[in-house]
């Protein structure tokens, strides 16, 4: 089942150091990149089918085709290493083992939309992964990698990685954006048609990491190449996770398409000691929770996750047996939304909090019927009211919960 | 009236930063870890002092550091545990951990100790969630987590 087109690199010892990486490929894209037109390389992406891997499935190229042509400011590109999400830790994988891959796609996917200078956002808590990665950014500098006319071209790219400080919602991209600016980060609403984003009002691309990663091999094979991988809709691979009650915990990067259940038991190695599978929370924990009999026919794309009312958002599966309390679950996820909601829309922060308390008292005994409606109330009260989709997809995941487990709920309430 | 002020090192980081940018602005996170790193917290004088450099308002400087779980507005202890609480860690048994280092530690989570020597904060998700339990000591990660390894790591501070 394992592809390696990112994670090819992963095992090879000091992989993250340039010469070893150059030894295994690194910076091969380069010559056939500079050989073509920006444009082409955002056609070549464009048909790629390449989909944003940092939780929303985007199609890259379509991102790309928004930077506005002749636009007065300088553009950018940002690179999303905020990963936050629960269950997911997969582009830490990418900054720790091959670093020069990041750096190699950003040097496509900047000449592509015409940047020249680009900025790795990583979350505060990576401080590992930020030396590493800076590592690598000085070798690149001292190579020709990075600076002035790359790799003898006439292309130029400064890359400067900045820190975030813990918080979940700079995930986000206009939040991201928001704390790269520095201030506090809160989402922007959202224009009304489709718009690039904006750094200091200059045209800017945000890209996740695993989506830049992927972007060597696309302009080194051809669309085709991508494409010979995944389903028609998903097409290539994503480093899928696998955490919680699973035997064999990891990254592990897989076609599109394949089947959840085999992954979980033959990859994953089914659930720790021998337990019965009770759900699976498919891609981080925004997504809704999918209880063991719904996983049968489902496969890892796109299409198949939203079929069977999921998303699959980042890939990091999070595996729970049969010993797990809903409610307790439920209630840990809330603990974690209502911290990071980024304060800046009433409903979102104060609904999270009502659900945290309800569930809380629910699972001190001392809830009642009447506690449950107003948990109803205020899952509804998340939904269609803020700003971003932090409070919708929590309202989502909140229903999931409580439809597919009410007995679990139930049990917990007085009269 | 403002008692901080960068280091020299920190000065030269601050002005070679301010090429990397667009605008000053960008500097207030990068100025709030090089403040950390060099205090151990973000005090009232620092946030003058930034406000001043970032050509802001501190109230400005101060909303920003306080919205970011990382940036400490008080001082923390030589040895700052940061365990991470969010479901996977909670599923392989990071609870138990948690109490087993307040037991060991005799304060709660979200305390320092008497002498300043500890600090253990809950945090939510450390991005760790296949070598669960984590927590993060003084920002290194430590994964994996037992009863028993904890037992060797906080041996090994004492």
């Amino acid at each position: 089942m394992i592809v390696k087109i990112v994670s090819k690199n992963f095992d090879i010892p000091d992989s993250h150091k340039l010469h070893v990486a150059l030894k295994h490929g690194r910076y091969t894209s380069l010559e056939k990149l500079f050989s073509m037109e920006p444009a082409e390389v955002v056609e070549e992406v464009s048909k790629s089918g390449l989909r944003g891997k940092g939780g929303g499935g985007a199609h890259t190229g379509d991102k790309w085709k928004l930077i506005p042509k002749n636009h007065p400011l300088p553009t950018y590109l940002v690179v999303n290493a905020d990963e936050s999400e629960p269950g997911t830790f997969k582009d830490r994988q990418i900054l720790e083992f091959d670093p020069h891959l990041v750096i190699e796609g950003i040097i496509a996917s900047a000449y592509a939309i015409g940047a020249n200078h680009s900025y790795i956002y990583i979350r505060g808590e990576y401080v590992f992964w930020a030396k590493r990665m800076q590592e690598a950014i000085d070798e690149a500098y001292g190579a020709g990698y990075l600076g002035k006319n790359i790799a003898k071209s006439s292309f130029s790219l400064e890359l400067t990685l900045h820190r975030g400080a813990g918080a979940y919602i700079c995930g986000e991209k206009t939040a991201l954006l928001e704390s790269l600016e520095g201030k506090r980060g809160h989402p922007r609403l959202k224009p009304q048609g489709k718009e690039p984003e904006w750094f200091f009002g200059a045209p800017t691309v945000v890209n996740n990491v695993e989506t830049i990663a992927s972007v060597p091999y696309i302009i080194k094979n051809g669309f085709e190449a991508y494409r010979a991988y995944g389903t028609d809709n998903s097409p290539g691979t994503m480093l899928f996770g696998l955490s919680g009650h699973i035997n064999n915990p990891g990254i592990y990067e897989l076609p599109f398409g394949v089947s959840m259940k085999a992954v979980i038991e033959q990859i994953g190695g089914g659930v720790l000691g021998g337990k019965e599978l009770k759900a699976v929370i498919p891609g981080g924990s925004s997504c809704p929770i999918l209880r063991a009999d719904e996983i049968e026919n489902i496969t890892l794309d796109y299409e198949s996750l939203i079929k069977h009312g999921s998303s699959l958002g980042t890939g990091g599966m999070i595996i729970l047996d049969e010993s797990v309390s809903m409610p307790l679950a439920m209630k840990n996820l809330f603990e974690f939304y209502h911290h990071e909601s980024c304060g800046q829309c009433t409903p979102c922060r104060e609904g999270t909090g009502w659900v945290d308390k309800i569930l809380g008292r629910l699972l001190t005994g001392d809830g009642t019927q009447e506690d449950y409606k107003t948990m109803l109330g205020a899952c509804d009260m998340l939904n269609g009211k803020t700003i971003c989709v932090f409070a919708p997809s929590v309202a989502f995941i909140a229903n999931s919960y409580i439809k597919k487990f009410k007995a679990e709920f139930d049990a917990l309430c007085k009269a | 009236m403002s008692a901080f002020v960068f280091t020299p090192e920190n000065e030269e980081k601050f002005a070679a930063l301010l090429q990397r940018y667009p605008q000053k602005s960008s500097l207030t996170l990068p100025s709030l870890w090089m403040v950390q790193y060099q205090e151990g917290f973000i005090s009232e004088d620092a946030i003058v002092f930034l406000a001043k450099k970032l050509e802001t308002t501190p109230m400005n400087i101060y909303s920003v550091a306080s919205f970011y779980t990382m940036f400490n507005l008080k001082p923390v202890g030589k040895y700052h545990i940061q365990i991470c609480k969010t479901l996977s860690c909670m599923l392989r048994g990071s609870q138990e951990i948690k109490k087993h280092i307040e037991n060991r530690l005799g304060i709660k989570a979200g305390e320092n100790t008497k002498d300043m020597k500890f600090t253990l904060t809950e945090v939510e998700c450390l991005g760790s969630c296949g070598s669960a339990p984590c927590m993060s000591l003084n920002e290194a990660y430590k994964e994996n987590l037992t009863i028993e390894k904890i037992d060797a790591i906080l041996d090994s501070l004492a």
